[in-house]
């Protein structure tokens, strides 16, 4: 009766120039792929055609790599102050232009225009300011002349932050002394293509940062790579798995940030309403697309009833739909094969007795798209209470005491993240104290920080990155 | 209807002092999810709806020593027709006076859409024995208040005698009888997350219809955060079964834009059902000043100056 509909209040698309076509960005210019193949990257939220990107093959790495290598020469005599003023120039030139890339991020990866411009965005430049300070106080952080860095260092980034995930790889990277050749995931390029070109524009000496696109064969083609001497990989644990794998052997230094099947875990003397808020946010932010992403709910079992009552009803009033809408809450699937997994996985959770919810509302015609979905009834031995879905779907099991919790917190072959909520501070430390997670939030969830380190236990992965911890990731014990 | 309430919407102390012992607000989440929120972006047909909406919903209002019969004339005209020049703008939802202005504003509304709302029970401070504080409410009443805004025992919640406080509103409920009774936390004074949601608690156990923000009368007034707290614990109320209540915002709302952030949490958190003057209500003097500027920005897209309307 007194409904009141938000009308739509789309950002503009026209502030970003996507090219028809991109190269690989090597030794400071765009440069034709040796393959001479090229894949489409499309928006997931209309299917539409955004561009073509070169696919690198082995010739094309091997062309970034002498690039980096030629780099870093120049490079490694260039003054640490002097590296820093490059990522200060970077990290400004990020926020003048972070309308541009919260707009190229949204259209390119189907996340919602309000997470990408005040998460994604901020966060960006963040991480480029506090490593730009990092890079002539590394003797500070770790000791003096007791670290040096690897050299080239080959980073392959996931498709769910792609611009973070590149601040995260290339800013403690470069503020370390090392040259990079970063490849983007498939599926989202375009910022990480922008990127380079303001490389270009503060510049960089050519070689120090190179940027070569493909699928996973270009990924491989990186790994294999005989002059690569460190890896750093965020993705699946089953990539992680073969990258570790192929280095076996070979002096290459490896970190890797893996998968992730967070415990939320809510006691029933917690600010119940802050806490369904912070499950919503811990599984829906970015469409669940989160390895840490609180994926699996542990609620103590006497206010079940209660909780998932307050939980279905704030899920109703997520807003899903256009991303570049500003008022949307929940946007596109990253891709095809992503939704065809999340949709797979949920079928086999109701199939094996779990209940499902989902909310009502219209998705678009065109594009990928999932509706936030809940599952309550579900037994610890159903493969959505073990396994990272990587979508909108929350996973509900009860406990009845902290230990319980901790026990079924803790069964997962993954460590990444946590949450705690319970209004008893001695509740919060003897929890945390006890969980394998990297990164703990109590009261809160996916909250971030440049200053603190970030990274997982078991099939989570190994190495930080962030904080002063995230420097080592890029440093070796000098002989 | 849920056996714990009894006549005129009231919930027996046990309960109530049960429900206050069980408060739980997390200060984090609560700016988190306010910050969220205002980021909602109200446009075109939206937002003129929007604008309406806070027009129907306002209560005009002027608390001042200085306040003449004149004063209130001219207030009650404006707000049975805002803008005189747009049909489309609704009236406002009622005058807010002190009870010696009560008979003055009801002979200008008479029977029409425009209510009369008197404070009462000694506000601002309310320091004033309960008898008093019955008389003052008594005589608002006789003089055809039509919904009577009293305010919370700040000295016995801040003394612990929660019991007090809630006492003291179930007794002004009893005089007000069908008569709205919207029940002032002041909340710049209550300053923690957890006494505004005590307070709501106790307000709205007492039988209050409406818990209101603010007297209007110290530096601190309204809050987004306090707004947000005041919605979840209606909703609580609901459903425990005790019924639909409403949230007045009142003291430091001047613009639209802010108002209209305002909506958006009433709209989010408690839905549409609320939005109405029955369930939430702003209290100011200057906002409707502004929401008819930017109603006319809408329909003419020129801003126009304050003298083509009506001054409060």
């Amino acid at each position: 009766m007194n409904n009141w509909e938000y009308a739509e209040s789309i950002e503009s698309e026209k502030i970003v120039k996507i090219e028809k076509k991109y190269g690989h960005f090597i030794n400071g210019e765009f440069v034709s792929p040796n393959s001479k193949k090229y894949l489409d990257t499309i928006s997931p939220s209309s299917e539409e055609v955004l561009s073509s990107i070169s696919i690198g093959n082995e010739k094309d790495v091997d062309f970034a790599v002498n690039a980096a290598k030629e780099g870093l020469k120049q490079w490694s005599k260039t003054p640490p102050s002097e590296r820093s003023k490059y990522l200060f120039k970077l990290a400004r030139l990020i926020q003048e232009r972070s309308r541009e890339f919260a707009v190229l991020e949204s259209l390119d990866g189907g996340k919602p225009i309000k997470e990408s411009r005040d998460f994604d965005l901020p966060q960006v430049a963040q991480n480029f300011f506090y490593y730009a300070g990092w890079a002539d106080k590394i003797d500070l952080a770790w000791g003096s002349g007791i670290s040096k860095p690897y050299g080239v260092v080959g980073q392959i980034i996931p498709w769910n932050f792609p611009l973070l995930m590149l601040s995260w790889k290339v800013a403690p990277a470069l503020a370390t002394g090392n040259t990079v050749v970063l490849k983007p995931a498939e599926t989202t390029p375009l910022t990480a293509l922008l990127f380079a070109e303001l490389c270009d524009e503060v510049g960089l000496p050519k070689g120090v940062f190179n940027l070569i696109t493909g699928d996973g064969t270009t990924g491989s083609e990186l790994v294999n790579h005989k002059d690569i001497k460190k890896i750093a990989f965020t993705g699946s644990t089953s990539v992680g798995k073969y990258i570790q794998k192929s280095l076996a052997g070979r002096d290459v230094g490896l970190t890797l940030e893996l998968g992730g099947k967070a415990a939320n875990i809510v006691y029933n003397d917690a600010a119940l309403d802050e806490a369904v808020e912070g499950v919503v946010n811990g599984i829906f932010f970015n469409q669940g697309h989160v390895c840490c992403a609180g994926s699996r709910l542990l609620v103590q079992e006497d206010i079940h009833d209660v909780f998932i009552n307050k939980l279905e009803k704030r899920m109703q009033t997520l807003r899903v739909g256009n991303p570049l809408d500003k008022n949307t809450d929940i946007g596109a699937i990253n891709s095809k094969d992503q939704l065809e997994k999340i949709t797979d996985m949920v079928n086999e959770g109701v199939s094996d007795g779990g209940e499902l919810f989902q909310i009502e509302c219209e998705l678009p015609k065109n594009g990928f798209w999932f509706k936030p979905s809940l599952f309550t009834g579900v037994q610890v031995n159903y493969k959505i209470a073990t396994e990272e879905i990587f979508g909108p779907v929350l996973t509900t099991l009860t406990f009845r005491t902290p230990d319980e919790a901790v026990e079924i917190a803790n069964n997962t072959e993954y460590g990444l993240s946590a949450g705690i909520w319970t209004e008893k501070g001695s509740k919060i430390l003897w929890t945390a104290d006890r969980l394998d997670a990297g990164v703990i939030w109590a009261n809160t969830f996916n909250k971030f920080d440049p200053a603190s380190p970030f990274g997982g236990y078991k099939e989570s992965g190994f190495g930080r990155e962030g904080g002063r911890h995230g420097l080592l990731s890029y440093l070796k014990a000098s002989s | 209807m849920n056996t714990n309430l009894s006549m005129n919407n009231i919930v027996d102390w046990t309960t109530t002092s049960d429900l206050v012992g069980n408060v739980k607000v997390d200060e984090v989440g609560v700016l988190d999810r306010v910050s969220s929120l205002a980021t909602r972006s109200i446009k075109r047909e939206s937002k003129l709806d929007a604008l309406e909406k806070i027009i129907s919903m306002c209560d005009l209002t002027t608390l001042e020593g200085e306040d003449t019969e004149g004063k209130i004339i001219q207030m009650s005209s404006k707000a049975m027709s805002p803008d005189p020049n747009d049909d489309n703008v609704p009236s406002a939802a009622a005058v807010c006076v002190y009870p010696a202005l009560v008979s003055t504003a009801k002979k200008i509304v008479k029977d029409s859409n425009v209510k009369v709302a008197s404070v009462s029970s000694y506000f601002p401070s309310g320091q004033a024995p309960i008898e008093s504080k019955i008389s003052d409410t008594q005589f608002a009443i006789d003089e055809g208040a039509d919904e009577i805004d009293i305010v919370i025992n700040r000295k016995a919640f801040f003394e612990g005698d929660y019991k007090k406080v809630y006492e003291e509103i179930k007794a002004l409920k009893d005089v007000c009888g069908e008569i709205h009774l919207k029940t002032i936390l002041e909340i710049g004074e209550l300053k923690t997350y957890e006494n505004i949601k005590k307070a709501s608690v106790i307000a709205l156990c007492a039988g209050s219809d409406f818990i209101k923000t603010s007297t209007g009368k110290i530096s601190n007034g309204s809050s987004r955060e306090s707004c947000l707290i005041m919605a979840r614990t209606v909703r609580e109320f609901e459903s425990y079964g005790y019924g639909m209540r409403g949230i007045k915002v009142a003291g430091g709302i001047r613009d639209a834009k802010d108002a209209i952030r305002y909506l958006v949490i009433i709209n989010e958190e408690l839905g549409g059902s609320w939005l109405s003057p029955d369930y939430f209500r702003f209290g100011a003097s200057s906002l409707l000043d502004d929401v008819l500027k930017q109603i006319k920005k809408l329909k003419t897209n020129a801003y126009q100056s304050s003298y083509y309307f009506p001054r409060g």
